[in-house]
């Protein structure tokens, strides 16, 4: 048996001045619902709080290595979506992959950045990824495929981050 | 040329010009978090948002907003770096 740290937060003093925190639950994995709690995690970062993202079921793409740089959007029951079309259309091969593309070019004509930019943003200013260990599980995904910085956890220990924040968001 | 022997204020200018939520705030915070305390910096931006947002997040983090002018969709914001790290 080797000896696990125990998380030194857990013993960690009261700072002088406390933080606020936002903690938020990330559960879609499509390219518009990855946006959302980037955004506001990048935000409250920079507003000197602390924050935190769970990632978790489909969510969890938005941290794996190969697929947060393709997420998409859906085309079929989506009417909100950037192209309107009627469900019997939205099926139509290739049409996820243009409303996908029309997407794209929203956020980069705005000059919005990637959700791979975001997560550096993110990560720059100490943003923290919670990778659900049971989305893991059910769907196969290992440590190695996460991008780094990706910290393997379970409900508890999300709550437990959760139970302190002043801002909680399920997106 | 002033004559006097008071430091003078440090001061930064950055231009968000086109860039939308959350990009000014967190640009300027990139900033800030380097800037000593009493420094100030001048930060441009177009954002519609910005006329509510910078003063938020001035308040949040704990810094002043000295000024705050909009001429014609373009915002200029003086922002003084308070005590906090």
């Amino acid at each position: 048996m080797t000896a696990v740290p125990i998380h030194a937060e857990t013993h960690a003093e009261e700072p002088a001045e406390r933080r606020k925190r936002l903690a938020m639950v990330a559960s879609k994995g499509t390219l518009d619902q990855a946006y959302p709690p980037l955004i506001l995690a990048s935000t409250a970062v920079s507003l000197g709080w602390e924050a935190g993202i769970y990632f978790t079921f489909y969510g969890l793409d938005i941290l794996h290595a190969e697929r947060f740089d393709r997420l998409k959007v859906a085309s079929l029951a989506n009417p909100a979506g950037p192209i309107q079309l009627p469900n019997i259309l939205g099926a139509v091969p290739g049409a996820t992959a243009a409303a996908t593309k029309v997407m794209r070019k929203w956020m980069s004509d705005a000059r919005m950045p990637t959700v791979p930019e975001f997560i550096d943003m993110c990560q720059e200013l100490g943003v923290r990824f919670f990778a659900c260990a049971t989305t893991m599980g059910v769907m196969g995904v290992s440590q190695q495929d996460l991008i780094p910085g990706a910290d393997i956890a379970g409900a508890a220990a999300f709550l437990d981050y959760a139970a302190d924040a002043d801002v909680s968001l399920f997106v | 040329m002033s004559t006097d022997n008071t430091t003078e204020i440090e001061s930064v200018e950055l231009d968000c010009e086109g860039l939308l939520c959350p990009l000014p705030v967190y640009k300027a915070a990139l900033v800030l978090d380097k800037l000593e305390s009493g420094a100030r910096l001048r930060l441009i931006t177009t954002d519609p948002g910005a006329l509510q947002d910078i003063p938020a997040m001035t308040r949040q983090r704990g810094d002043t907003l000295v000024s705050a002018d909009d001429e014609g969709g373009r915002q200029l914001f003086v922002i003084e770096k308070g005590t906090r790290r």
